[in-house]
Formats: C-alpha cells, sequence, structure tokens
C-alpha cells in the first residue's frame, strides 16, 4: 500500500527544479492549435449582430436581407422581439455563413429596432444610481468610540476602475455533431467537465453525449467558466444546420461582454495608538460590475482589528456584466486597505514597513509568513537603506518606495487521474484537466516521471478532453493542488500495480521493488537493478492502469498563502507619468512543483497588476452607454518598456514545503497596484488612490485635485 | 466587408487616374487604412496601392532640401544620416512611434494623412460626432480631445507623428492631382471641418501628396512626446520646436484638429533658448488653450511637451 506523501528535500527527481513547459516548442512555432485554429470541412462562420444601446427593449426584428444573401445559410435569433436589453453589444441574432465575410456582411443586413431606455454607467456618482443596493454595516467592536479617543488618525477615498479581462483569445468555439445525439466542442474554456454539462442541459442531450476539446488556450484569468450564451448558439446552428460552425468573439465583444472586474471606489477612516497599533477602521465602498452591481470588498483586508466597521453598496449599472476576474475582489480591497494603512503609518510618523510589522499579528495565522516575507523583500528591495518619509523627494521626476500584503486560498479542486504504464516503458496520465497556458500539462508530466522515478520523456499526458477522468474548472487556483494530488496518488497506485503484477515474473515480493532514477531497484540486493525500459517488459501487452484523486489520502496540498509587494516607482511631478523601476515579489504557496513556472505566474502577475495600476479601465460613452474603448489601442495594456525590473523570491524550505502544494495563480496578483500607488504617493507627497494612475488622475492629486 | 478593387500603378500619372473614379482611395502603407476598414469606418471600392511606384520612396538631397517620397518608410527615414544629424526634431518624432510593425509600414504620406483616433469616429458616430444637437465629443468623454481651435463642433485632434516636425522645420508637401502638381506648405495640409461630411485635409479630388521636402537651414530643433505607456501609445501631448536664425516655429500634436502652430511660444523663443525662454515658451503656447469637460490635464501636459521640447533643441 502506497504511501501518499511527497518525495522528500533529497530525495526529489524533478519536484522543484526550473523545468520549461512542455508544449513552449509547439506553441512557439504555431503548431499548436487553438480553438480558433480548428477548421473543419464544410464548416460554417458565425458573427453575432450586437445591440448598440445601454438599455432597450427590442421592438422588431427583419432578417429577410440577410438571409437572401448569397452564402448566408443560418439567421439565429438570440434574443427576440420583446426581450429588454441591459447592456450595450450584447447578442442579438447569429448569422451563420460560408465565410467570416459573408457572415459579417450578414450580420449588418440585419435590421433591428430598439425602444430605448434610459441606462446609468457612472457608478462612481453613486448618488445619482436608480437602484443603488445598501448592505448592512458589519460591525466589530466600537469602531466610534475607538477613533474617538485614538491620538493618530487617517482618512481618505481610494478608487479602482472597472476593467476587463481581455485575455488574448477571446472567447468562442467551433461545434460539429457526430450524429443527432452526439456534438463535440472545441472551445476555449477553463471548465471542460463543467462546458459538457451545462451545454448538454441547454440543448437537451445528455452531458456524457458533449464532447469539449481544450488542448491549448490563450488565457481566461475567471472568465471562462460557462459554456455561455455563444456556446449554445454556435450548437444550435450547427445542430440546425448539419454543419461544423466556428463561432468566436471579436476583440470588441470580447473586452465589452465577455467579463469585467467590479469597480470598488471605498471611503475610509482608520486611527492608531500612540504606539503605532491600529484600533479602529471604518470603510464604506460601493462599486460595479455590470446589471448585477457589485459584492463587497473583503475590507478590512488581511488584517482584522478590535474595533471595524464596513458598509458596502453594490450599484446596477447598464455595462457588460463581471466576471470572477483573477482574485475575485482581492485586488480591489488590497488598494484600499493597504493605501488606507499607509496613510495612517504616515499619520503616525513611521515607515510602513515598521508599521506593517507593529501590526502583523492582526493578520491571523500567516503573521511569521509574512515577516519572513518582509524581510526578505525589504533586502532585496534595499527597503531600510532607501526608504526616505512621504514627500521627502525633491526635483522634477522623484521616487519613491510603497509596500502591500496580500492573501488567498487556493485548496486543491476535485480532480480525479488515471495513470498506465506500457511495456514499451511510456508511462501516461490521462485527466480531465485544461491547460490554460500556466504549465498545467506540465505538472502532470512532472508529477507523474517523479513518482515512476523516470525522465520526463518517459511520460505522456493526455488532457483537455471532458471524455477523459473528470477534474474541476481552473479557477481560484485550484488546478496545480487538485491535478498535483490525483496524478500523485494515481501514479503511486499505478507503481503499486506494475510492482504487483511482475514481481512474481521477478521471483520477488512487491515490497522489495522500488523505482528510482530509470531503475528497478530490489532492495533486498538479491539482484542488480535494471532499467525501467527494461523492467516493463514485464507489463506484458495489457497495460497497467490505475486510477487516483484529488481529495484523497495523505496531506498531498494545503490552503492559505500570504505574500508581500514592493514597489520602487518614479514619478513625473509635471507630467503625472509614473514610471515603475523595480517590483518585488516575495510568494509562498508551500511545495513548489516547478519553480521556472511558479516564477512565471509571479512575473505574468506582476505586469497584469502595472496595467491595472497604471493603464487599464473601461470608459463607457455617457450618451450611448457604449464602452469607448473596446479594443487594444484605447484599452491599454502594458508593454514590457512599461514593467521595469522584476524580482520574484519563493519562499521554500521548511515551513513551506511540507505543507504541500497550494496554488499560485491569483495570489501574486493581488498586491502590485496598492504598492504601486503607495510608491506613487511615498513620491509625490500627496496620496495616489485611484488606479488607473493615469497622468491626468496623478496631476490631479499634485494639483490638489485642479488637474 | 464591402468588395474592392486593387491597384498596383508603376506611375503617379497612372495613380492618379485611378484615383479619379468614385469611391477610389491610395494605399500606402495600410497601417491606418486597413483598420478603418476593418471596422468598418472606410468602404472603398477600390484600392489604389502607391507602394510600388518607385519615385515615391527615398529621400535625397535637393536644391532646396531633403525631398522625402510619400511612401518611405519611417522606420528607415529615422536612420537617414541627414535627419539624425541635421532633423532631430523628425528623428525624435519617429522614435516615438514605438511599435517595430508600425515603424516598418508606415510611410511618410500615410503619417501625415492618417484619420484621427477619436473614439467617436472610431466608432462610426462621425469625425464631428452629434448627439441630440450638440457635440457627441464635447458633452461626452473627451479625456484625448482638443485643447485649441476646439470652439466649434469638432474636437477630435491630429494624430500626425511628423507633421508637428515637419511644420516646425518649415517642410512644404507636393501634392500631384488631375491638375498637376503644386507645392504647399505642410501645414496647409489641413483644416478644420465644419461637420462629418467634410474633410480634415485640403486635397482635392484624386490628389496625392507625393513627398515632403525640408528645407536645409540651421537650426536648433526637437520633438518632445508624453505619452501614458512607454510602449506603443498615442502622445497625450507632442510638441516640435526649431529655433534657427530666421526666428522660431513651435508646433503641438494632439493638442487640435490640426496640427496647432503657436505663435506666441514661437515668439518667446525668438531670442534664443534658455531655461527661461523654454518655460515662457510653454507658458505662452497654452495661454489661449480652452479646456473642454474632461481634459483639462492636456494644457499642462502642452506646456511641459513645449518647454521640454525646446530644451531638447538647445
Amino acid at each position: 500500500m502506497a504511501e501518499y506523501v511527497w518525495p522528500a528535500a533529497g530525495d526529489r527527481l524533478h519536484i522543484g527544479k526550473h523545468i520549461s513547459r512542455l508544449d513552449g516548442p509547439v506553441k512557439a512555432t504555431g503548431r499548436a492549435k487553438y480553438a480558433y485554429d480548428v477548421n473543419r470541412r464544410g464548416m460554417l462562420w458565425a458573427i453575432m449582430v450586437q445591440c448598440p444601446h445601454a438599455h432597450a427593449r427590442i421592438t422588431a426584428i427583419d432578417t429577410s436581407a440577410a438571409e437572401a444573401m448569397d452564402g448566408v445559410v443560418r439567421v439565429h435569433v438570440i434574443q427576440d422581439v420583446g426581450t429588454e436589453i441591459q447592456w450595450a453589444h450584447d447578442e442579438i441574432v447569429a448569422v451563420a455563413a460560408t465565410s467570416e465575410e459573408v457572415a459579417r456582411d450578414g450580420a449588418a443586413a440585419v435590421k433591428i429596432e430598439y425602444e430605448v431606455l434610459s441606462h446609468f454607467v457612472n457608478e462612481r456618482a453613486v448618488d445619482e444610481a436608480p437602484d443603488a443596493q445598501p448592505a448592512q454595516a458589519e460591525t466589530t467592536g466600537d469602531p466610534t468610540a475607538a477613533m474617538a479617543s485614538a491620538p493618530t488618525k487617517s482618512s481618505g477615498s481610494y478608487h479602482a476602475a472597472q476593467i476587463a479581462h481581455c485575455s488574448l483569445e477571446s472567447h468562442g468555439q467551433v461545434a460539429e455533431w457526430q450524429d443527432e445525439e452526439t456534438v463535440t466542442l472545441w472551445a476555449s474554456t477553463q471548465a471542460i467537465s463543467g462546458v459538457a454539462s451545462q451545454l448538454g442541459e441547454q440543448i437537451g442531450i445528455p452531458a456524457s453525449n458533449v464532447h469539449v476539446e481544450t488542448q491549448y488556450m490563450g488565457g481566461g484569468f475567471g472568465s471562462k467558466f460557462s459554456v455561455d450564451r455563444w456556446g449554445v448558439v454556435c450548437a444550435q446552428i450547427a445542430r440546425d444546420t448539419g454543419r461544423p460552425v466556428k463561432l468566436m468573439l471579436d476583440r470588441d465583444q470580447e473586452v465589452s461582454v465577455a467579463g469585467a472586474r467590479p469597480s470598488t471606489h471605498a471611503e475610509v477612516s482608520t486611527a492608531a495608538d500612540a504606539d503605532g497599533n491600529v484600533v479602529a477602521w471604518d470603510s464604506k465602498s460601493w462599486g460595479s460590475g455590470g446589471p448585477a452591481g457589485a459584492n463587497s470588498p473583503p475590507l478590512p483586508y488581511v488584517f482584522s482589528f478590535e474595533n471595524q466597521t464596513h458598509m458596502h453598496t453594490s450599484v446596477p449599472t447598464n455595462t457588460g456584466p463581471a466576471r470572477a476576474w483573477r482574485a475575485p475582489r482581492h485586488p480591489q480591497a488590497c488598494l484600499v486597505t493597504m493605501r488606507a494603512l499607509e496613510d495612517l503609518a504616515h499619520a503616525a510618523g513611521m515607515d510602513p514597513l515598521d508599521f506593517f510589522l507593529k501590526n502583523i499579528e492582526k493578520t491571523g495565522e500567516r503573521a511569521n509568513t509574512y515577516v519572513e516575507e518582509l524581510e526578505k523583500g525589504a533586502e532585496l528591495m534595499g527597503w531600510r537603506d532607501r526608504w526616505r518619509p512621504r514627500g521627502s523627494a525633491t526635483g522634477t521626476v522623484r521616487s519613491g518606495l510603497g509596500l502591500a500584503l496580500h492573501t488567498w486560498g487556493g485548496r486543491g479542486h476535485r480532480s480525479n487521474c488515471e495513470v498506465l504504464a506500457y511495456r514499451d516503458g511510456l508511462v501516461e496520465a490521462r485527466i480531465g484537466s485544461q491547460d490554460l497556458g500556466t504549465g498545467t500539462r506540465t505538472i502532470i508530466a512532472l508529477v507523474l516521471a517523479e513518482t515512476f522515478g523516470v525522465g520526463l520523456e518517459q511520460v505522456k499526458v493526455t488532457m483537455g478532453r471532458s471524455v477523459l477522468p473528470a477534474s474541476g474548472a481552473s479557477g481560484g487556483s485550484t488546478t496545480v493542488g487538485g491535478v498535483s494530488g490525483a496524478t500523485r496518488r494515481a501514479a503511486l497506485n499505478a507503481v503499486d500495480a506494475v510492482f504487483e503484477r511482475i514481481a512474481p515474473k521477478l521471483g520477488t515480493e512487491m515490497a522489495n521493488l522500488e523505482l528510482k532514477n530509470g531503475q528497478l531497484h530490489f532492495k533486498d540486493g538479491a539482484m542488480a537493478a535494471m532499467p525501467w525500459r527494461q523492467a516493463a517488459t514485464l507489463i506484458g501487452v495489457n497495460p497497467v492502469s490505475a486510477t487516483g484523486a484529488n481529495p484523497g489520502p495523505g496531506q498531498l496540498n494545503d490552503s492559505g498563502v500570504g505574500g508581500i509587494q514592493m514597489a520602487d516607482v518614479s514619478v513625473d511631478m509635471e507630467t503625472g507619468v509614473v514610471s515603475i523601476n523595480r517590483l518585488v515579489a516575495v510568494q509562498d504557496c508551500g511545495l513548489i512543483l516547478d519553480m521556472k513556472l511558479a516564477e512565471s505566474q509571479v512575473y505574468g502577475s506582476l505586469i497584469m497588476g502595472v496595467t491595472y495600476a497604471l493603464t487599464e479601465e473601461r470608459v463607457f460613452d455617457p450618451h450611448t452607454g457604449q464602452m469607448l474603448n473596446p479594443d487594444m489601442e484605447f484599452y491599454k495594456l502594458a508593454g514590457i518598456e512599461d514593467v521595469g525590473e522584476m524580482i520574484v523570491h519563493m519562499m521554500t524550505g521548511p515551513g513551506y514545503d511540507e505543507r504541500g502544494v497550494i496554488g499560485l495563480g491569483e495570489p501574486p496578483v493581488i498586491a502590485p497596484g496598492a504598492a504601486i500607488a503607495n510608491a506613487a504617493t511615498n513620491a509625490t507627497g500627496v496620496p495616489i488612490n485611484e488606479m488607473p494612475m493615469t497622468p491626468e488622475r496623478v496631476l490631479a492629486a499634485i494639483n490638489g485635485g485642479m488637474a | 466587408m464591402r468588395a474592392f478593387e486593387y491597384s498596383s500603378p508603376r506611375t503617379t500619372e497612372d495613380a492618379i487616374r485611378m484615383l479619379s473614379a468614385d469611391g477610389a482611395v491610395a494605399l500606402a502603407g495600410g497601417t491606418d487604412l486597413l483598420s478603418l476598414m476593418k471596422d468598418g469606418a472606410a468602404a472603398p471600392s477600390r484600392l489604389v496601392n502607391l507602394k510600388a511606384i518607385p519615385d515615391l520612396t527615398g529621400a535625397h538631397e535637393t536644391d532646396g532640401g531633403l525631398h522625402i517620397g510619400a511612401t518611405t518608410r519611417l522606420g528607415p527615414l529615422g536612420e537617414h544620416r541627414v535627419i539624425r544629424e541635421s532633423f532631430p526634431a523628425v528623428a525624435q518624432a519617429i522614435a516615438g512611434v514605438r511599435s517595430r510593425q508600425v515603424l516598418s509600414m508606415r510611410t511618410v504620406g500615410g503619417d501625415l494623412l492618417q484619420r484621427p483616433r477619436c473614439w467617436y469616429f472610431r466608432a462610426g458616430f462621425g469625425l464631428v460626432p452629434m448627439h441630440d444637437g450638440q457635440s457627441m465629443a464635447k458633452t461626452g468623454d473627451n479625456r484625448y480631445h482638443a485643447i485649441f481651435g476646439n470652439a466649434g463642433d469638432a474636437v477630435f485632434v491630429n494624430p500626425s507623428s511628423l507633421a508637428p516636425p515637419l511644420i516646425a522645420l518649415g517642410a512644404s508637401a507636393t501634392v500631384l492631382g488631375p491638375d498637376g502638381e503644386r507645392s504647399v506648405a505642410v501645414e496647409d495640409l489641413y483644416r478644420t471641418p465644419a461637420s462629418s461630411d467634410e474633410s480634415e485635409f485640403t486635397l482635392g479630388a484624386a490628389e496625392i501628396v507625393t513627398g515632403v521636402t525640408i528645407p536645409m537651414r540651421s537650426s536648433n530643433n526637437a520633438t518632445y512626446e508624453i505619452r501614458n505607456r512607454k510602449g506603443f501609445d498615442w502622445p497625450l501631448a507632442a510638441a516640435s520646436v526649431a529655433v534657427s536664425d530666421g526666428g522660431a516655429r513651435v508646433v503641438l500634436g494632439h493638442a487640435a484638429p490640426t496640427p496647432w502652430m503657436s505663435a506666441a511660444a514661437a515668439g518667446a523663443l525668438a531670442g534664443g533658448i534658455s531655461e527661461a525662454s523654454a518655460q515662457a515658451a510653454g507658458d505662452a503656447a497654452v495661454a489661449d488653450a480652452a479646456a473642454l469637460s474632461g481634459n483639462g490635464y492636456k494644457i499642462q501636459l502642452a506646456r511641459v511637451a513645449v518647454k521640454r521640447a525646446a530644451l531638447a533643441a538647445m
């Protein structure tokens, strides 16, 4: 019976090493086929007609001109006359044609009439919101009394704009029916198993008859968990026409309707005692991510104070709806909390590093981790030598330092894996997980190879198909713990099963066998070790098969991380342009399986963080309610010149490794904005409270609100 | 997308003839026109490719100055010896483009004649978009719009990278059309339309710019841009300055529906460039600027761009 543990530090063949993505070469050379790259014989292209109004009722739809066009095969009404539309760019009709060009012409020929209704798109003006939904305040202790008697107080209002996911690969899929009851969907999705169930239900066939295939994906960041209306429409048109159909969103649709991160606006008051201990917190927040408004950000973030109160107002708007955005609600809460605490530290006349350390016990069970990480970060940033009080910098271009803390769960999701060992020595993992581009395929291969004690060239990963053993959606940093746990258990069971099969042929007992470094060893030394590939021939023509699941026996993964980030920025006082000099990220995530992939997650997060900190926001036209920047020109993502130097340090070794695997997708993207805003505040000497920190906003702050 | 004809003449005469058809549009690098067509903001019936006309490309010195063919690409132009040595204002404007892809394709003529990036225009509301009888951009989100020349309904900004330095350097454009060739000052290529039915250019039907000529006059010249992103991004403000024995010129980009010449700023630099005169030029440049509802910060940026361009030229 296998012991379900990770190998000890000295016994690791692959774990913890810098291993490159196994699918790097096929991606870099263009051989990897994404959903958009799938082309089927006789395939139709579908284009969706969108509503130009942010709030309207459909009064008439005339598809006759489109239907009469050569090459148009099917016009499918998605939302019919009488429907009330709640956001611009919502999908009304889909036109399928023999080419993309004809489909676009057909879509342009569809005539839809609307009764235009009043819209609300500017949630910043919460007082003008027609349907603001305040929640009850959540209060601990007596913040009012604590505030009144405290010697040090601070207050401010902090703002994070609504942003989009803007995945490099847009949403969409190709659908093809094999027979009247069976359909294959090549989809860009974070949840192949879930999408199969959703589509089956919505089009009335068994979920087991929906085959979802996702080998490669260009990012989702939380926006691709659902089959979505366009997935259902694509499958319906394919069924109606008997032909494969491709329906992918254009960039303007992608950033308008396929995912938003809610805005957060907050007014915060804080207080500290004479020693710099935070004694009171009072926050009122509001925000919106579309017609459903926005859930409350977790305020105060990371810290819990003896006296605290928080009240949130959800503000529905006529904008494309929110979806989970990498670490939902956390980056906004981090900005609000860390900026407010930096302001309080300033009011107390303290270096924020000392101030955060002074209050670190209020972070709870992860306090020791934060202390270690803050010390490491301070060393990498040179904080102790370089930090100066707010406003000390002089000259036109002023630099400053800032820091922020974050936390996340990241426990492994439910996952199942089957491992097959063949007599040619190949070992295969079959697992119904997707790889969003994060390196999941590589992680599975690495765990499998580690467990069999063989090289990565000896293993194969079969994944990305919903017919394989079910694995959870990839969201919330749950994938690496889930797939590694399932694969490790399946592989350990498979090793046992191999031993069970070959031991008699070797005239020994299972318990006498051991696989390591590509060799089958005999513990009693009765026989010399033999190469794995030679031992594998004893398996016979029927491969050995074993399964494993997560959760399961043994502690292979855990939940809960804390990370810290520090920023060194320069601000041009005359132009308001913020430049990143250096970012330091110190992160724990338990046992690190592949150091290179882990570091890559953090680098990518920092870049994404610089983007939402400095340039990225959804802008809506007050007249039409349409998004004014649904493109890659004015929906501004950071380029390589914008990100500065990035230093990543992963916490490893005793105290970290033994916790097992913990997810890393979300944690490092939470704090960059807060750390950068604190650094910009430290540099300029004035509170920089709003993301993105565009020249316009920074100048307004420098000029005391008078841009 | 509307089906279109494509022709690729070898001579300017053939090009002018082919452009005389209704709906014909000249195609150079395509960095603007092709995206307009993809967005449905342009639907020409015929594209006349100018890149195959040998006479239209390359830069060479003439008696009148440095002549630059209209289809000369920005990337190579930025490496040209005369540009680097004598006209850093042009080289700096080219460097500000930041995108290797755009530098490889965008032409001098295409840069001068690119359409505004106004998000109302690009969304199909027209160059002078109106809503309930009011200028849509004036009453809407105008954070990137004009701070000069915005008294009327047109408040987009001219996006050309090259127009400010070329105008500052006193360059002229050669325009060829059915009625022959004419030479105009670069600033005279532009006008402010009163409605979306009018053009923002002064070119007549079937006229093309065949090249520009920068007079070989010794000057201190420079361009300074302020962008949100360090990489590929449209400037929030840009200014070019040229100061010679004959006087000073100061031109702002991304500030008005046309490249915006500031006589007041030029006057401040007439006695030469110093810290004080650069500051004075910046202040003078924006003295008559007028903010819209959401672009007041651009006045400050324009002031700084002029000051820093002057200091860079010193």
